[in-house]
């Protein structure tokens, strides 16, 4: 079941190989939706659930698809994933899917995707290829959490919507800062995220 | 001198490798350029031999900024004693009020930047940099007086860090760094940046001054006036008198301490000039452009955008547009290098400021995003000029054959 190749396929993108850190994919997304935890962890979930599924699925048909219409196929594929995970949550959470807007629609263009498919799906037995999806999707999800734990901490003084700096300091002068809330200052943090990222693993630098 | 070369001397050793501080080289190499002129000669190659380096570049750059400190300094106590309506208090008083409520903002602005470079440079076992003297003294200049400490210092820190260090110290950084600061403050805390509030200070300061605020007192610039104005922009001073564009020029007007007086400004622009440290090209050019863009702007006015009825000339003098021509775009780090890029950088920096401040109701004052815009493009302006002076000589080469 977990053999040392699936096993890779499963932990690597967290953190040696992961899609936003190290490929620099789905950067937009990661940008839009982290403004606080919510929705940035209704996405995390979504793009997991897309991911994995969509994985299966073309791992099953890789050896059916004509190579030349193969992106059309991924695509009719993501496209049907995605729309079913939107359903679901206009269905159940509603104002999160709100909060979240064409974000969950644009799964279908996330780079992540298409480079899983491409790279994974095409030439891997639907197991590994489930294992890759989730892996990946857990790496992006955990980005998005570190980010929007420190726009939402910093920008609104909240975590979960949950007040946590103390009303003290904003009697004494604090304030929250409105820069944290647009889309430069998240821009930024991923930045020093993959700033540290790198500096703690060496095999990643580059000269 | 003598005792002081003798000195350093003395303890060098112990700074260099082996020593007891040898951490602390770069602290050490840092002293004794700033005290001495360094002894290290070029080894190989021809130099231009010119004694004008850095720091004298930096000093030069601080000397013509004094003007503007000093007159920021007496604005700053002069609309407090009007908004008190003591308005007949002596200008010393005046002025030693400005004074201790500028210096803690400047010792905050050069702790915390100083700082970060000292850190930065014993990390990276580097001399240190003395870019910061110009920034460090520009800070103050251009944030509002009652902004909090700790608001400027993490900005500050910001800049530094995200502006300057990553992109590889002095010399290196794409963006002018004090302006970082300021568009930090300005899009963190846009409540402390503008509006009412934030550049008359009202309470006392070491028991000088202080007193009840007279009932018709309003502490908005001018431009923020305008741009909320209806109808025909009517500007006042802080008690509701109305100004005119010498008021402007003079510079006893509410704002930043170092925009305000265009006169300030104009002392410090000679200085830069004559010594040759700032480019005229720049500096002409961003009034050109501010002046063609506002005669247009004027000539087309509106009201839905009460700025548009300015004339050109007070489009000028008020807010930080000559602050910003003179100490700012002409940051020959960040600025256009080649000579017709220069005249362009400048006039695009003129036009986008008018055209920020009257055609956006969000920033009544244009010329710090006009200048950090076209920091952007500078590089992108000056690829454009090389390369087209080499196709024109290649051209050139190629029809004589």
């Amino acid at each position: 079941m977990l053999s040392k190749k699936n096993k890779e396929a499963l932990f690597n993108p967290l953190s040696k190989d992961n899609p936003v850190l190290v490929q620099i994919l789905g950067i937009c997304s990661a940008l839009a939706v982290t403004a606080s935890l919510e929705p940035a962890i209704v996405m995390g979930i979504s793009v997991i659930c897309v991911l994995a599924f969509s994985n299966v699925i073309i791992s099953f048909l890789r050896k059916t698809i004509p190579t030349n219409i193969r992106i059309i196929v991924q695509l009719v594929v993501v496209a049907a994933l995605v729309i079913i995970v939107q359903q679901i949550l206009i269905a159940y959470n509603y104002d999160v899917s709100k909060q979240l807007s064409v974000f969950i629609g644009l799964i279908i263009t996330n780079c992540i995707l298409m480079g899983r498919l491409e790279a994974f799906a095409m030439h891997n037995s639907p197991w590994p290829s489930f294992l890759d999806g989730i892996g990946n999707g857990l790496g992006y999800t955990i980005v998005l959490l570190i980010v929007s734990f420190f726009r939402e901490l910093l920008g609104s003084g909240t975590l979960f919507g949950f007040q946590v700096i103390p009303d003290w300091c904003y009697r004494h002068g604090y304030e929250n800062n409105g820069l944290m809330i647009l889309a430069p200052m998240a821009l930024i943090t991923v930045g020093c995220i993959i700033w540290f990222h790198r500096a703690h693993n060496k095999e990643l630098q580059e000269d | 001198m003598k005792a002081l070369r003798n000195f350093m001397n003395k303890v060098e050793p112990s700074f260099r490798p082996g020593g007891k501080w040898a951490k602390l080289e770069s602290v050490y190499d840092g002293m004794e350029t700033f005290l001495f002129t360094p002894n290290t000669t070029s080894r190989s190659g021809s130099h231009i031999h010119d004694g004008n380096d850095l720091k004298r570049t930096m000093i030069t750059v601080v000397v013509a900024l004094i003007p503007a400190l000093l007159f920021g300094m007496y604005n700053i106590g002069y609309q407090h004693y009007l908004a008190i309506g003591n308005s007949h208090e002596g200008w010393f008083t005046m002025f030693m009020y400005g004074l201790f409520a500028m210096l803690p903002v400047i010792i905050v602005s050069y702790g915390v930047g100083l700082g970060i470079e000292f850190i930065g440079a014993q990390i990276h076992h580097k001399e240190i940099q003395e870019g910061f003297l110009v920034t460090g003294i520009l800070i103050p200049l251009i944030v509002p007086i009652n902004t909090p400490l700790w608001m400027t210092a993490l900005a500050t820190a910001f800049a530094v860090i995200f502006a300057k260090e990553i992109f590889g110290g002095t010399g290196m950084n794409i963006f002018n760094v004090a302006l970082i600061t300021r568009a930090f403050l300005f899009f963190s805390y846009p409540s402390h940046m503008s509006g009412d509030e934030p550049f008359v200070k009202v309470d006392s300061i070491l028991g000088m001054g202080g007193g009840t605020v007279v009932d018709s007192f309003t502490g908005a610039t001018p431009l923020g006036q305008v741009a909320t104005s209806v109808g025909e922009p009517a500007m006042t001073n802080i008690l509701g008198e109305p100004i005119s564009c010498l008021d402007a020029f003079i510079g006893l007007i509410p704002g930043s301490p170092g925009e305000t007086s265009m006169i300030a400004i104009l002392i410090g622009a000679v200085i830069l000039l004559i010594t040759g440290i700032a480019s005229w090209r720049i500096m002409c050019s961003v009034f050109v452009g501010g002046l063609a863009m506002g005669a247009l702007v004027y000539a087309l006015p509106s009201h839905v955008y009460p700025a548009s009825m300015l004339d050109p000339v007070t489009q000028l003098c008020l807010g930080g547009f000559a602050f910003g021509a003179v100490f700012m775009a002409t940051d020959p780090v960040t600025g256009a290098r080649t000579k017709v890029g220069q005249y362009i950088y400048g006039l695009l920096i003129g036009v986008f400021a008018i055209l920020i401040r009257v055609y956006n109701s969000g920033y009544p004052e244009g010329m710090m995003l006009a200048i950090l815009l076209m920091n952007a493009f500078a590089p992108l302006i000056d690829h454009c000029v090389v390369s087209s002076n080499i196709k024109r000589r290649a051209r050139r080469v190629a029809t004589k054959e």
